[in-house]
C-alpha cells in the first residue's frame, strides 16, 4: 500500500498538468459552444428556410456521428485534404465546441419553446421588433430555464475531452497513457485517473447544484 | 375621424375558416365591445387588428396604415395600438416599473428618467403606485392586469385592444380592472374590447357587436342589442348569459 501512495506521488505532477489542460479545454470549448449553440438555435427557429436547413444539417451530422470519428475527421482528414497543419490542442477545441454546440443548440431551443407564447406576443404588441423582443424578453427567461441542462452539458464535455487523447492532445487521459507506456502500470494509473475525473465531476456537480438553488430562490 | 377600418376580413387556420368576411369601422373615441359565444372569432378578429394574426384576405386599416400590406412597418403601427391580454403576459423577469418602461425607452428613445416619470404616473392612475418595485409573480391577478394596462398606455397609444381582460381573474378582482377601463373610456380612448362582462358592455360601450360563426351578426347601441335584439342567434346568446 505504501508503494501505491508513493506511486501516486510520483505520477501526480504529470497528471495534474493533464488535468489543468482538461479543465482549460472544457471551459474554452464550452464558451465557444454557447455562441455556436445560440446561433444554431436562432437559425433553427428562424423564419428563413435556408437558415433552418443549415442548422438542421449541422445538428444531424454532429448527432449522427461519434465524437471519435469527428475528431479523426477534423484533425487528420480535413487537415490533410486542405494541406494545412493545426496543433492538436486547436483541433481538439474545434471538435469539442462543434460537438457541444449542437447539443446546446437543442437545449436552447427547448428553453425558448418553454417560454410562454404570450411573452413574445406582448412584446411585439408594444411595437418591439422580433430581435429586441428575443433579446430583452425571451432569452433572459429561456436562459434561466436552460441553466441546469447547460451545466450538465459542461460535465459531459469535460468527460468527452478524454476522447481527444487519441489525437495527441496532452490532457489528463493522454498523460496517463504516456505514463503507462513508460512503466506498464495500467491498473494503478487508470484507477488514479478515474478517481481524478470523478472528484472533479462530483465537485462541479455540487457547485452547480448550489448555483441552481440560488437561481430557484431568486 | 375613423381610427380602424376593416373590409371583408377573412382568416383561416389551415382549412378552418374562422373569420368569414368582417366589415367594421371604429371612430375616434368610440368604445366597441365584441360579444359572442366562444369560437365565434372575436379574439382572432381582435388579434388581426395589430397583426398578431396574419389575415387571409381583406384589408385592415389602422390610423390610415394598411397593415395587411406587406410593406407596412407593423412595429411602428403597433406603437399606437395598446393591447391587453387575458393572461396579462407581464414580463416576469422585470419588475413592475421595468415592465412599463421597457418599450418607451427602447422604441420612443426616452431617457430612463423620462420613462420613469410616465411609468409612475400611470401606476398611480391604476392605483398601484406602491407596487413599482414588485415582480409580477408577487402580484394578484387583478394587480397584474392593471399593470398590463399601464404598460400598454406607456406607449401613449390612441387605440386600445382588450382581449377578454377579466376572464382569467378571480371574481372579486374583476371590478378593479373594469374600473380602470371605465376611466380610460371616460378619458376618450378608442377601445375595442372582447368581453364576457355584459354589465360592462351595457354601461360603457358606445356600440356592441355580436359575433357568431365568423360573422358580425348584429350590432348597435347597448340599448338596442341588449334591450331589443333582432337576430335569433343574438337572442339565444343573451338569454343564456344574462
Amino acid at each position: 500500500m505504501n508503494g501505491f501512495f508513493e506511486y501516486v506521488g510520483t505520477c501526480m505532477p504529470q497528471l495534474l498538468v493533464g488535468m489543468k489542460l482538461t479543465i482549460i479545454m472544457t471551459f474554452l470549448a464550452l464558451i465557444l459552444a454557447v455562441v455556436i449553440g445560440l446561433v444554431a438555435c436562432l437559425f433553427s427557429i428562424s423564419k428563413v428556410k435556408p437558415l433552418n436547413w443549415l442548422s438542421g444539417i449541422y445538428l444531424s451530422v454532429i448527432r449522427g456521428t461519434p465524437l471519435l470519428v469527428q475528431a479523426f475527421f477534423i484533425y487528420f482528414g480535413l487537415t490533410s485534404a486542405l494541406g494545412l497543419r493545426i496543433p492538436a490542442f486547436n483541433a481538439a477545441i474545434i471538435v469539442l465546441c462543434l460537438n457541444a454546440g449542437a447539443y446546446l443548440s437543442e437545449i436552447f431551443r427547448s428553453g425558448i419553446a418553454a417560454v410562454n407564447k404570450g411573452q413574445m406576443e406582448a412584446a411585439r404588441s408594444l411595437g418591439l421588433p422580433y430581435g429586441v423582443a428575443m433579446r430583452k424578453i425571451i432569452l433572459p427567461q429561456a436562459i434561466r430555464i436552460v441553466i441546469p441542462s447547460v451545466l450538465n452539458q459542461f460535465i459531459i464535455t469535460l468527460k468527452d475531452t478524454s476522447i481527444l487523447s487519441v489525437i495527441g492532445c496532452g490532457e489528463l487521459m493522454r498523460q496517463g497513457q504516456m505514463i503507462v507506456a513508460r512503466n506498464f502500470r495500467s491498473f494503478e494509473t487508470y484507477a488514479i485517473i478515474a478517481v481524478m475525473y470523478y472528484v472533479v465531476v462530483i465537485f462541479l456537480t455540487k457547485v452547480f447544484q448550489m448555483v441552481e438553488r440560488r437561481l430557484a430562490n431568486k | 375621424m375613423i381610427k380602424v377600418k376593416v373590409e371583408q376580413l377573412k382568416k383561416s387556420f389551415g382549412s378552418l375558416e374562422v373569420l368569414k368576411g368582417i366589415d367594421l369601422e371604429v371612430k375616434e373615441g368610440e368604445v366597441v365591445c365584441l360579444i359572442g359565444p366562444s369560437g365565434s372569432g372575436k379574439s382572432t378578429f381582435l388579434r388581426c387588428l395589430n397583426k398578431l394574426e396574419e389575415t387571409t384576405a381583406g384589408t385592415v386599416i389602422v390610423d390610415d396604415n394598411d397593415i395587411t400590406d406587406p410593406k407596412c412597418n407593423i412595429n411602428k403601427v403597433r406603437e399606437n395600438i395598446g393591447m391587453v391580454f387575458q393572461q396579462f403576459n407581464l414580463f416576469p423577469h422585470l419588475n413592475v416599473l421595468e415592465n412599463i418602461m421597457l418599450a418607451p425607452v427602447d422604441r420612443k428613445k426616452l431617457t430612463k428618467e423620462e420613462a420613469k416619470v410616465t411609468a409612475e404616473r400611470l401606476l398611480a392612475a391604476v392605483g398601484l403606485a406602491e407596487k413599482a418595485g414588485e415582480y409580477p409573480p408577487n402580484l394578484s391577478g387583478g394587480q397584474q392586469q392593471r399593470v398590463a394596462i399601464a404598460r400598454a398606455l406607456a406607449m401613449n397609444p390612441d387605440i386600445m385592444l382588450f382581449d377578454e381582460p377579466t376572464s382569467a381573474l378571480d371574481p372579486e378582482m374583476v371590478g378593479e380592472v373594469l374600473e380602470v377601463m371605465k376611466q380610460l373610456a371616460r378619458d376618450g380612448m378608442t377601445m375595442i374590447v372582447v368581453t364576457h362582462e355584459m354589465g360592462f358592455a351595457r354601461e360603457v360601450a358606445d356600440r356592441v357587436i355580436f359575433m357568431d360563426g365568423g360573422y358580425i351578426v348584429e350590432q348597435g347601441t347597448p340599448a338596442e342589442v341588449f334591450g331589443n335584439p333582432q337576430n335569433k342567434r343574438t337572442q339565444d346568446f343573451l338569454n343564456k348569459v344574462l
